[in-house]
This record gives structure tokens, sequence and C-alpha cells, in this order.
């Protein structure tokens, strides 16, 4: 019997579904505008993807969903938990007290409970002080009843998570066993305020992150789908729905992520520039060995700095509803101004009012869209240069994502990359792959299941190569605890940064791990 | 006497980073640091050298350690009033202000710290004009100051003060005990009476750092080339511009040691810029031919924005402007390239001031 699975993907304007064969075939897809609510769009399209398959319901086998839940409750300051923060590591780190650079809207909501407790460890793993444990009980008990979720950071826990660890356990033990316990080693990397704020939003998140999978299962539920769930996470890879609750910060920024897995996929290149062209923006990312290359400048949230992992990603204001304005003597802006969701009704293709850079591709003759008789009457001249005007903007920014001269192929996806012409700078072939307009859900079926660490290693204990042993045995470990076939997991990812004026030759090491989902036949 | 606060803060963090050559730590820790202080105690007191009495007792004071250490194990703030009480008991003085040894990096930031809790006010002087990774580089140390009583301090309360025989001695020992308090430490060195401070230090560093800051801030604003600003500003030279294709780095007796590789655009199209650094940045070469090196200051601003980049944060792609700024005449002295040039860092090169570099190779 056939084994499918259903992909969906929330993005700003459209939300889109694909089914897929276990041969990862699409088999079916639509589009559905995105709702307010995020979750009625997504009932939408998956009902909408299912009906028009024709597939039974029963066949359909696993269900993964990149959403952007989180990041709205983040941006909006929505449905976030009441939480408290733990820092361990007082009396060092006073100078820069927890929320010191978090916005005020935000820090007002989430750190109406803040400690400092003694403790933490040096980079070398001697503890700065024993944890005050007393201290510890004594916070919980105050704690009791007024908070469902805790964020606790301690010094140096990328080397020694053990004060993280026994906190968790003091929390629980008091406050119960329902209490989620954020512990900042299993979230963030070096860098204590990044990190912090990194484990104060997950915290903050643990709601919101249970409502969206609730709603998702009952969705499919209600289609009588009775499918393995799985959430995008911002790598490009997936995580069971225990994991997502645990840790939903980890879906942030899988949206863009998943439109350039599914273009490398779809294009079957593993290194890629990807060109998503939507209704109001251009993003252009870059893949190395079919995963998108990370940013490594420190990312920030809502307005909060946190040390992610995110794809780095080069945006320009440039999409389907971009709207031209020509001025006397034949001057012109190009948005950034854009119509979105309502091209169908402003654009001048469609008896609207507004030039879009969808009306500008159409008159030129790059696109069969709506009634080409309404942009007959334009300038020709005028808007080639305008066109051209448009591209070099593009081209400027896929220069900036390249890392030599070399010419790389370039794969386009999004709804509006027919704006982009066949041949661009700099690229050494352009590739429209078919379904360019579902990547992202695509890219969100597709993936696989990760696991990665990210430690400071002391390389002079155990010498480097059994370090690096030792960091990728435990990034294994960790993608097969979430899920990932054990005998196909491969090592994706590593690097190693030395970190200077310490002995003992501290490094840092990050590993990822991933592999298909186990159960595959 | 000025007051200053918030603003001020960032303007001289930003130029301070640019001083900074690459190196001098994460700017952004440091910078904060300063502003929660100000906001716990107030404005700070920026004096002038030459407001100082003769006999007043000055303490230049700042981290030791690994950057690292410092952005995940911030300082309590409190380290260094234990210092003082044993710097004042040891010379039987009460202090009367601090001041920067090093205005490149965190550690323009951290006698500002220093500042607000005690209430004191600090000097607008350094002791380097940029950044520099050993106790000995100061031009203190070239006018004849010893770096001893040297007091080393941590968070835990642990006070040590030196007494050593020469300043190569003082960054000997000062480090090992930095390392077993952590790898971070505060440090108060080459205390100096307020003649002393005003024949050998470098006057209205801060104020410099302000104004490169200021500069970039005000460039944005007004939608102008901030390169452009900096170098009028800083009377520096464009030496390069182009985008960051390799970044080699390895660790050497504790020292992030590496190479960067700028491959140029217009006008420097069809060229390539290597940089060599030990953290702070410290020889430049294109087509064989060295266009800037230590101590003469090798910066790394944003091609866009105009804002430093650290060594720490280039990255491949990094569209970048590289700068050259002369260094204070008293670096140029014999004992001043003994002490910090290129030589001294290993390199096989003679030093010749940027200015002539620029001019010669046309």
């Amino acid at each position: 019997m056939s084994v499918y699975r259903i992909g969906i993907d929330v993005g700003g304007t459209n939300t889109d579904a694909v089914i897929l064969d276990q041969n990862y075939q699409v088999i079916e897809r639509t589009k559905s505008p995105t709702t307010e609510d995020v979750s009625s769009g997504i009932y939408n399209a998956m009902r909408d993807v299912l009906r028009q398959s024709n597939i039974p319901a029963s066949q359909i086998k696993y269900a993964m969903l990149g959403t952007t839940h989180c990041t709205n409750a983040i941006v909006e300051r929505k449905r976030l938990n009441a939480i408290a923060v733990i820092r361990i590591g007082a009396p060092a780190t006073l100078s820069v007290k927890p929320f010191i650079d978090v916005p005020k809207d935000l820090s007002e909501k989430l750190g109406r409970y803040v400690y400092l407790i003694q403790g933490g460890h040096e980079f070398d793993g001697r503890e700065i002080f024993p944890l005050d444990e007393d201290e510890l009980y004594k916070t919980a008990h105050q704690l009791k009843g007024f908070v469902d979720s805790v964020a606790v950071t301690s010094v140096f826990s990328p080397v020694s998570d053990e004060h993280e660890k026994r906190a968790r356990e003091i929390l629980k033990e008091v406050m119960g066993d329902n209490l989620a316990v954020s512990i900042s080693s299993e979230i963030g990397s070096v860098g204590l305020l990044e990190r912090e704020n990194a484990t104060i939003l997950n915290a903050a998140l643990v709601k919101v992150a249970k409502t969206t999978v609730n709603g998702f299962v009952s969705a499919l539920e209600k289609e009588d789908i009775d499918a393995e769930v799985f959430l995008g996470q911002n790598d490009g890879t997936l995580m069971s729905v225990d994991y997502a609750v645990r840790f939903p910060i980890l879906t942030i920024a899988c949206g863009p992520t998943n439109s350039l897995r599914g273009a490398s996929y779809l294009a079957g290149y593993s290194d890629c520039i990807v060109i998503d062209v939507g209704g109001t923006t251009t993003d252009i990312g870059v893949l190395n060995g079919s995963f998108p290359r990370e940013s490594s400048l420190a990312v920030e949230i809502g307005g909060v700095r946190t040390n992610f992992r995110m794809p780095d990603l080069v945006s320009v204001g440039i999409g389907g509803g971009t709207v031209i304005k020509v001025h006397e003597n034949n001057k012109f802006t190009i948005g950034p101004e854009s119509v979105g969701y309502r091209l169908p009704e402003k654009a001048l293709v469609f008896g609207g009012d507004t030039l879009t850079a969808t009306d500008l591709a159409v008159a030129l003759g790059k696109a069969e869209i709506g009634d080409p008789s309404k942009v007959a009457h334009l300038d020709r001249d005028l808007l080639k240069k305008i066109y051209e005007t448009m591209i070099s903007h593009v081209e400027a920014a896929v220069d900036r994502m390249k890392t030599s001269p070399e010419p790389v192929p370039v794969v386009l996806v999004g709804g509006g990359s027919v704006l982009i012409p066949n041949e661009l700078k700099g690229a050494s072939e352009v590739i429209r792959p078919k379904n360019y307009g579902v990547a992202n859900a695509i890219g969100a079926a597709i993936s696989q299941i990760s696991g990665q660490i990210e430690k400071i290693f002391l390389l002079d204990e155990l010498g480097r190569e059994k370090t690096m042993e030792l960091a990728k045995k435990s990034a294994v470990e960790k993608a097969i605890k979430a899920g990932a076939d054990p005998d196909r997991c491969g090592i994706v990812d590593i690097e190693d940064i030395p970190l200077s004026y310490i002995p003992g030759n501290a490094t840092r090491i990050r590993v990822k791990a991933a592999g298909p989902l186990a159960l595959e036949r | 006497m000025r007051e200053i606060g918030r603003q001020e803060i960032e303007d001289i963090a930003m130029g301070a980073t640019v001083l900074g050559t690459g190196g001098g730590g994460d700017p952004y820790i440091g910078k904060l640091m300063a502003l929660q202080a100000v906001e716990e105690f107030g404005p700070i007191q920026v004096i002038s050298a030459d407001e100082l009495d003769d006999d007043a007792l000055v303490v230049p004071c700042g981290m030791q350690g690994a950057p690292t250490v410092l952005i995940e194990k911030p300082p309590s703030g409190k380290e260094m009033f234990a210092s003082f009480e044993t710097i004042e008991s040891f010379l039987g003085k009460k202090v009367s202000a601090v001041m920067p040894f090093e205005v490149g990096g965190v550690n323009s930031m951290l006698p500002l710290v220093l500042a607000a809790s005690m209430r004191l006010p600090v000097v607008d002087a350094d002791g380097m004009g940029r950044a520099f990774p050993e106790v000995q580089m100061e031009v203190f140390s070239l006018n004849g100051v010893s770096a001893s009583p040297m007091v080393v301090s941590d968070e835990k309360g642990n006070t040590a003060l030196f007494q050593a025989i020469d300043n190569v001695w003082a960054e000997r020992l000062s480090r090992k005990a930095t390392i077993q308090m952590g790898a971070s430490a505060m440090i108060a060195c080459y205390i100096m009476n307020g003649s002393e401070v005003k024949t050998s230090s470098l006057h209205h560093t801060l104020t410099f750092a302000e104004e490169i800051g200021r500069s970039i801030r005000i460039a944005k604003t007004n939608n102008e080339d901030a390169v452009k600003k900096v170098l009028e500003v800083t009377r520096g030279f464009e030496l390069f511009r182009g985008k960051v294709i390799d970044i080699n780095r390895k660790t050497d007796g504790g020292f992030a040691k590496g190479v960067a590789t700028i491959e140029g655009v217009d006008p420097f199209t069809e060229e390539t810029l290597t940089i060599n650094f030990q953290n702070e940045l410290l020889l430049a070469k294109s087509g064989g031919r060295v266009l800037c090196m230590t101590p003469d200051l090798i910066s790394v601003l944003d091609m866009e924005t105009g804002r430093p980049i650290t060594t720490e944060g280039l990255r491949y792609g990094s569209r970048c402007v590289v700068i050259g700024i002369p260094c204070n005449e008293q670096w140029r002295t014999e004992k001043g390239i003994a002490t910090a040039g290129p030589g001294y860092f290993g390199y096989d090169a003679d030093y010749v001031p940027v200015e002539n570099l620029i001019r010669g190779g046309e």
C-alpha cells in the first residue's frame, strides 16, 4: 500500500500545502490565503489538498508543518506564557542584568519574576561557586502557582550543564512535574545574554506551541488522518511534536528555510543560490550541501538579540505586487510599497488601477497573467528601463550572497518568480523547477530529522580526534532520539572555532547530524 | 569637565571599536555594562589630564583575558572595589580618578562603569590610542612608568597585588592570575600621579573615539558616506575595498592568529588584499606590497554603514573597506617599534608609516 506525506507551510500571504508519495514526488498541491488566526488557513489548505488529490486519508502517514505561530506571538507580544527567569552565576554577570537590552514592552510582560542565584561554571568546567540550592528551593516555593514556565540560564552551561539540570530538578520537585523548564544549554550557544534571551523567548512560547500542535493534530483528525506529526525547524530539519513543545523557539524562521530546501530538492542541486519571489519581497539564500547557509550574525527576533542559527538571507523589496510609480521626465521608483495579496484586485492586468511589477512582466511578454491588452498602451522603452533596473537590484543581491566570483546555479521559486529573466549576471544557469510555487511546502515535507550539539571542549583533554568523535556521536544520538533513522544518519555540518586567550586549547565545536525519518521502508 | 550619558557612551563604544583594530573584545557587552551603570548610578564625569592635580592618584583599569569569557561571564561590576581598597592601603593615598589603559575595544567602556559606580571622574586619555594584546604595550611603559603595583581581581572577591621587576614580568604574572580566576579579570596597572598622566599618556583619546562614533551615526542619519566621514575624523586612508573571500584562523599560544583575504571591487578590481591578525589586525598586504602595519591602525568598516567589523565578525561575503590610521608618534620611536612593531609579532617587515606607504606605492 502506498504511503503519503502532507507538507504545509505558512507564508506571509499564502498557506501552501502539498502531498508527496513515498518517492517524494508531488501528487497534489494547493495555495490558500493565510488567515489572521493562522490555524484556519492551515486547515483550509490541508482540506483542499486532500480533496483535490483523491487520496484516502488513511494512506497519509506523515504530516509536516512549517508555521509562523511562534514568530507572530513574539512579534505581536501576544499569547505568551507568564514566566520566571532564573540566572545562575551570581555574583558574576550582575553588571548586565537579565532583560538589559530587551524592548520594554516585552520585558514588562516577561520580566516580572527574575532571580539571580549563586553558582555557574568557569570556562574549564570548574564551579565558580557551588549551586545555591537553598535559594533555589526558596525561589521555587515563591513562584509556585504564579508561573507555568521557567527559563534557566547558567554561566558557561555550554561547558557544564550540571547546575541547569539540578535547577530543573528542584523546580519540578517543588512546582510540579508539569512545569515547563527551558534550560539554556539545550537552546543556545556561547554568549550569555543572547543565549539567555533565546531561553526566555522559548519559555514564553510553550503555550503557543501546545495550542498550535493541538490545533494541527485535531485538524488532521477532523479529516480522518492518522499521521505522525512533525514541525519544521529553522535549520531546515524537522522535529517531533514532543520536541517542538519543549523547543518552540526552533520553529522561528522555518518558512524561508523550507523554501530554500524545497528549491534545492526540486532543482536537484545541493549547492546553489535560491531566489524566492513573493508578493512583496524577494528573499535570496544560499544552499551548501542541501542545507541553507547560516548567518553568523546575532539574530534579532521581535527586537530581542539572540544567538540563533538562522538562514543567511538577503531581502530585496521587489515582488509580484510591487508598486511602480512613474514621475515626470520618465523618472520612476520601484516599491518598496506593494499591493501584496490584493494583486488580483489592484493590478492593471486584472482591471485594477495600480501599475505593479506583474503588469510590467506581462507588458514585456515575460508572463501570461490576466488581460495583456490592459497594459498594451504602456511605453515599451520606459518599461524596459524599469525592468532592467529592477533586475539589477536582484543581481546585486545575488552577488552579495556569493562567496566567489564563480557563476553558480540559481533556482527560482515563489509565485512571483515569473518576474525574473532566464539569464542573470553571476548565474551559470537559471532554473525554474516544476511546482516552484509551493517550494516551501515541499521543503517542509521532505525535511530530515536533525540533532545538533554546540559545546566548548578543551581539546587538550582527549585530543582533537577523540573530541571530534565524541561530538559527532552526541549529535547522531540526538538526531536518532528525535526520530531519525539510525541506519541513515550522517553528519551534515561541522564547525570548530578556537577560542582565543583560553588555555587548554578551548574550542567551540558545533556538529549537526541528520537523517530521514525512521520507519521509512 | 563634562558629564556624559547614554548617547556619548554609544558613540564612544562605536569609535572605540574602530580603534580596536579588529580586536579589543566584544564592544556590545562593554557598552551594555556602561549603560546599566549610568542608569543605576547617574552620569559620568570626564576630565582632561590638565585638570588633574599633579599629586592626584590615577588608576588605569580594564579587563584582561579572553573575549569569549567576557561575553559568557560578564563582571559583577564590583570587582574593583576590593582592588581600590588594596591600592589605597598599599600606597597610603586615596584614588582621585580612573582612566582607560586601552581605548580600543571594550576597555574604553570599563573605566566608565567604574567611574559611575565609584563616583570618580574618568580622565580623557589612555596608554595605547588603539588596542594591543599585551600589558607592556603601553605608551606609559615607553615613558618609563612601571606597570606595578598591578592589581588583578575577580567577581568572587579575590584580589592579587603584583610588584613585578619590569613590565614584561607584570604581563606574565598577571596573565597567570587571570587564567586561574577564570580567564577574565579586572586589572589596575600603571598607577600614576597627575603629573605622570600629563606627560606620559595619549590625551583626549576617549573624545577621539566619541567623535569617530558620532561621525558614523550622523552619516547614517544624513544618508552620507560614513566611511568618508571616518577617514576625515581620523585623518586615515582607504587602503582597500572588497568582499571577504577567506578567513583562516587558528589558536597559537592562546591567541587567535590568522589571515583574512579580501577580493577587491572598484577601484581595486583584480586585486587581492591579505590582512594578518593576532586578534588585532597587524599587517595589510596587496600584490606583494605592504599597505599598512602595526603600530599604525588597520580597521575594517562595513562598506554600506561604515560600522566597524571585529576580526570575530569577519565572514565570507562581508563587503568592507579597509582603512589605515596613523598611530600616535610615540609608537614610532625606536622603543615603540621594538615593543609593538611588526618584528615583535613575528612579521618580516621593517616599519614604514602608513602615510609614506600610501604615497610611495601609487
